[in-house]
């Protein structure tokens, strides 16, 4: 790249940086979701299966 | 259902504003780099990443030592839940540099001391969570855990100075770079608020997700417990 006059077209890169970085942190977040949702689910259930004992 | 705390409801809000402005700071509001035009981007959230990344193992080897003095296995709770946040961000490290090198370096990746200690750190944490899985006794698993957080953050100084301390072709932010170094550019007044700007965001992101991933543990904890109770 030293030689080049004009900047290089690396916008391609760059999305592909992004789409990864979001794709990837939406992946944990909904992750830790669907985790604690089901968590407090089987809560609930031991829960009820407590107090009926 | 566990209701969230409104704090932490807050900080999920404040959390997703910050990302929203941190990315137009990176992707509009900073200057595009004239020699290597728009990848020169992705540099913000690499950073970024890589800071929290950092920050989350050396607070797992912290809490390996106050769960290794205390006993307390809610400490243990706190280390796992910083290893596997910052496993996430350094992956992201990881993969953003590596993007950026394609056009910069003509290459995905190369056996650069500051790639191999990244990739050698992120591995130690993978193999933490294998560790885990293979051990049935929750306080023999949390002293194992401990111990090997307290060694694995070795890991994180190595990595931090292999750029300044080795032969690199990677480029140094703050410091003296590698005669080698290849990418490496100045930045102007934009650049540093888009750079800082992100440093502050992911560190409040990383906090948020701490604290929820902290109280999910609590959450497992709990149920297991319960678990135990309802079977007898």
């Amino acid at each position: 790249m030293l030689f080049l006059e004009t900047t290089p077209d690396t916008s391609s890169y760059m999305i592909a940086g992004y789409a990864i970085a979001f794709g990837v942190m939406l992946i944990y977040v909904v992750s830790l979701y669907i985790r604690s949702r089901n968590l407090n689910r089987d809560l609930s259930m031991l829960e009820d299966m407590d107090k009926n004992n | 259902m566990q209701k969230k705390p409104a704090t932490l409801l807050a900080l999920d809000i404040v959390s997703l504003i910050l990302l929203g402005v941190s990315t137009y700071l990176a992707l509009i509001f900073a200057p595009t780099e004239v020699i290597m035009g728009q990848v020169q981007r992705v540099f913000y959230f690499h950073v970024a990443t890589a800071w929290v990344g950092m920050l989350g193992f050396v607070a797992a080897g912290v809490s390996g030592i106050v769960y290794l003095r205390t006993g307390d296995l809610k400490w243990d709770r706190v280390e796992m839940a910083a290893v596997e946040i910052s496993l996430v961000f350094f992956f992201i490290t990881i993969v953003l540099g590596s993007i950026w090198a394609r056009p910069v370096w003509n290459t995905w990746w190369t056996w650069d001391p500051r790639l191999t200690t990244a990739a050698i750190t992120e591995l130690i944490y993978v193999a933490y969570f294998m560790l885990r899985q293979g051990i049935e006794d929750p306080d023999r698993r949390a002293r194992f855990g401990a111990v090997y957080t307290l060694i694995g953050a070795v890991s994180v100084p190595i990595t931090f100075m292999a750029i300044r301390l080795f032969r690199t072709i990677h480029p140094v932010v703050v410091g003296t770079e590698s005669a080698e170094a290849q990418g490496g550019f100045a930045m102007t007044g934009d650049m540093k608020v888009a750079f800082f700007f992100a440093l502050f965001a992911f560190t409040v992101i990383f906090i948020d997700l701490f604290w929820n991933r902290i109280r999910m543990g609590a959450l497992a904890d709990k149920v297991e417990q319960l678990k135990l109770k309802v079977m007898q």
